[in-house]
């Protein structure tokens, strides 16, 4: 019998996800670990490449081919207070987890709704799907929803289509999709990426609302430290399929124990720090060089090349180190830093 | 800094017609930009600063307005001697995948802009494009590559040079690091103020990233629905907005500090669609100030001092006022 600490909802240990392509094998996901706690918010952040997609693809097991998990476990305390691992569970059963226990919201809302269905259908189907109840019901609560995530006239927006809403709109159906069944966890991928920051604000707002009213779990997938810092209770910060840093978000912001977090931050244009006295621009300070490909590494740290703190050591690749109270480091010099 | 202006856009409009009606995607916009400044225009998705800034180069027709450029009227020009100008007039587009041709080599790429505007041969060409590319930061064996061998940033790169071949006056760029990751968003960053410094470039930059541009631009002008609703020195409107809509998108930008105070002001709704704008003050559906008056009158944008202009009614009230400084 598997325990788990009962504040914690999801628990990701060691996660290997490959992707194997003529003999050549990618480590998108390489010994990835996090908890998730009751109604708490974890951000997983990293550029592109870095995994975080990757991983909660694998959480959802919603890897395409030839991505498949290899090892570790996934960890997850169901409703009815069952404790599965997800990365061994047969697809038959995780199809009760996914979408109900479990729902996820994407990127982009044009492509993950169908757009020959009006958004009513979609959520009744949803419903539907995971609970014996009738058609009628099944709208009610569909135009229940709508109005949880304050969409106005929903009653008239439950027979609309896709295409005839913004794409802040579209965003908030995602959200009442997801929301419909009662889910646990909510896994959030770049939800506001593709949004207006006026509608960010809605959405980041709308989703802390109902994270206070209903209590869910959040993991949250995304590139913004900005978002990051407004939302999250606990951050990952991963780069090349690894978790690099791992903090509470306060610790995270007020003092950086991996020279590429501190990096991402450094670049991100401040006017009252990259502006001189008299408002001259001083140049920013971009972290050199590219984000090398997961399927060539380099040796030992993967930062090493563009860190500006590398010494010899670097050519072992670092474990993650203690750096301070829950505040973990993939980093040698984590104390020089 | 010298201040006479390079290029001056009154009062210009672009419709298009569509099946359903016509749209207003620029409606009336006037701005300037003066020699070796950079000004931002801002504005979130259908506020029309793309449209405006193609129009401003004419490789959209606008249907009304002026864009004095050096002295000429650019929409006075025929198409023959408009391309004269081209070569003084050049754009970095967003998407540095879809923007170079995917079957040219680099080389081929960058010089046929050179063959169009400044003709060379032989080996004076191959030289011109290595000192290009490495001018960008780039290796010159980048010349015989194809785009595909490359990273986004390294292809906004290629996209710059190509721009800078012809020796332009003026650049507008469109959202050019939107689509690139924050590491490397910087090191383009740097980039473009380089050349903006050595090459003395007067730049017009689209962007809705709200950071980038008060740290980069002299300048802002911020759009809402087709039309400008406040422009002015970046420091004086990013420190005290007087326009509602930019008082509420200034405070809707996330803040990387979680220990930041957040006076955030929620826009309720969306952007009303540009087919059917709304009487009056386009923003008033979602502002929180609007008074009966805002429907009514379309608002001018007036001068409120010091290059500072705002289009709104209510601008004077102190309630707005307090608003903006309290962000």
């Amino acid at each position: 019998m598997t325990v788990l600490p009962d504040d914690i909802v999801l628990k990701v240990s060691d996660l290997q996800t490959h992707f194997e392509l003529g003999g050549r094998v990618a480590k998108s996901v390489d010994g990835v670990s996090f908890d998730v706690r009751r109604g708490e918010t974890v951000a997983v952040v990293g550029e592109s490449g870095s995994g975080k997609s990757v991983t909660s693809l694998s959480i959802m097991r919603l890897l395409s081919s030839p991505g498949r998990i290899v090892g570790g476990s996934i960890l997850y305390r169901t409703s009815q207070g069952q404790i599965v691992d997800i990365a061994a569970l047969p697809e038959r059963k995780m199809r009760a987890i996914r979408g109900r226990e479990i729902a996820m919201i994407f990127q982009e809302p044009m492509t993950s709704l169908n757009p020959l269905y009006t958004v009513g259908d979609q959520i009744m189907e949803m419903i539907r799907l995971h609970e014996p109840v009738s058609a009628a019901e099944a709208r009610q609560r569909a135009k229940k929803m709508l109005d949880l995530v304050e969409i106005p006239a929903a009653d008239r927006r439950l027979d609309e289509y896709p295409h005839q809403m913004s794409g802040g709109m579209r965003q908030r159906v995602m959200i009442a999709l997801a929301l419909s069944c009662n889910p646990n966890l909510l896994i959030a991928d770049e939800p506001t990426t593709a949004l207006d920051v006026t509608i960010q604000a809605q959405i980041l707002d709308l989703l802390r609302r109902l994270q206070r009213e209903i209590g869910m779990s959040i993991l949250f997938i995304t590139h913004n430290l900005g978002v990051v810092a407004e939302i999250a209770h606990d951050v990952v910060v991963m780069y090349t399929g690894r978790v690099v840093e791992k903090s509470p978000v306060s610790g995270l912001f007020a003092h950086q124990k991996h020279p590429y977090t501190r990096g991402l931050l450094a670049c991100i244009p401040n006017a009252s720090r990259d502006r001189g006295a008299a408002g001259e621009r001083l140049r920013l300070n971009p972290i050199p060089g590219n984000v090398p490909s997961v399927t060539a590494l380099p040796p030992g740290c993967s930062f090493a090349p563009r860190c500006s703190y590398r010494i010899p050591h670097c050519d072992e690749a670092p474990p993650l180190m203690t750096a301070g109270p829950s505040h973990l480091s993939r980093c040698w010099r984590h104390e020089a830093l | 800094m010298s201040t006479e202006t390079l290029l001056s856009v009154q009062g210009l409009t672009k419709q298009f017609q569509t099946r359903s009606g016509t749209v207003r995607a620029v409606d009336g916009v006037s701005f300037d930009v003066k020699r070796g400044t950079i000004v931002g225009l801002v504005g979130e998705s259908g506020s029309g600063k793309t449209t405006a800034g193609r129009c401003t180069l004419r490789l959209v027709e606008p249907n009304e307005g002026r864009i004095v450029f050096d002295g000429v009227d650019l929409r006075t020009l025929p198409e023959r001697e408009m391309r004269a100008y081209r070569s003084r007039l050049q754009i970095i587009f967003q998407d540095p995948y879809s923007s170079l041709n995917p079957r040219l080599r680099i080389d081929q790429i960058i010089g046929e802009a050179l063959d169009i505007h400044r003709p060379v041969k032989g080996s004076a060409r191959r030289d011109r494009i290595a000192e290009l590319l490495e001018r960008v930061g780039l290796n010159p064996d980048a010349a015989r590559r194809f785009p595909h061998e490359f990273s986004g940033g390294q292809r906004q790169r290629i996209g710059i040079a190509r721009a800078l071949a012809v020796e332009p006056d003026f650049i507008v760029a469109d959202e050019p690091v939107s689509a690139l990751d924050v590491s490397v968003q910087a090191q383009v960053l740097n980039l473009i103020q380089d050349l903006q410094q050595s090459f003395g470039l007067t730049m017009l930059f689209i962007a809705h990233d709200l950071s980038v541009v008060e740290y980069l631009c002299d300048e802002v002008v911020v759009m809402y629905l087709g039309r400008v609703m406040e422009r002015g020195p970046s420091r004086e409107i990013y420190a005290m907005p007087r326009h509602p809509y930019t008082q509420a998108l200034l405070s809707a930008a996330p803040i990387p500090d979680p220990a930041a105070s957040r006076q955030r002001i929620v826009l309720k709704g969306d952007i009303p669609s540009p087919m059917n704008p709304p009487s009056g003050c386009v923003f008033r559906t979602r502002c929180r100030y609007a008074v009966e008056a805002c429907a009514e009158i379309v608002p001018p944008l007036e001068d409120i001092g010091s290059d500072h202009h705002v289009a709104c009614i209510r601008q004077g009230d102190s309630e707005v006022i307090s608003q903006g400084l309290t962000l």
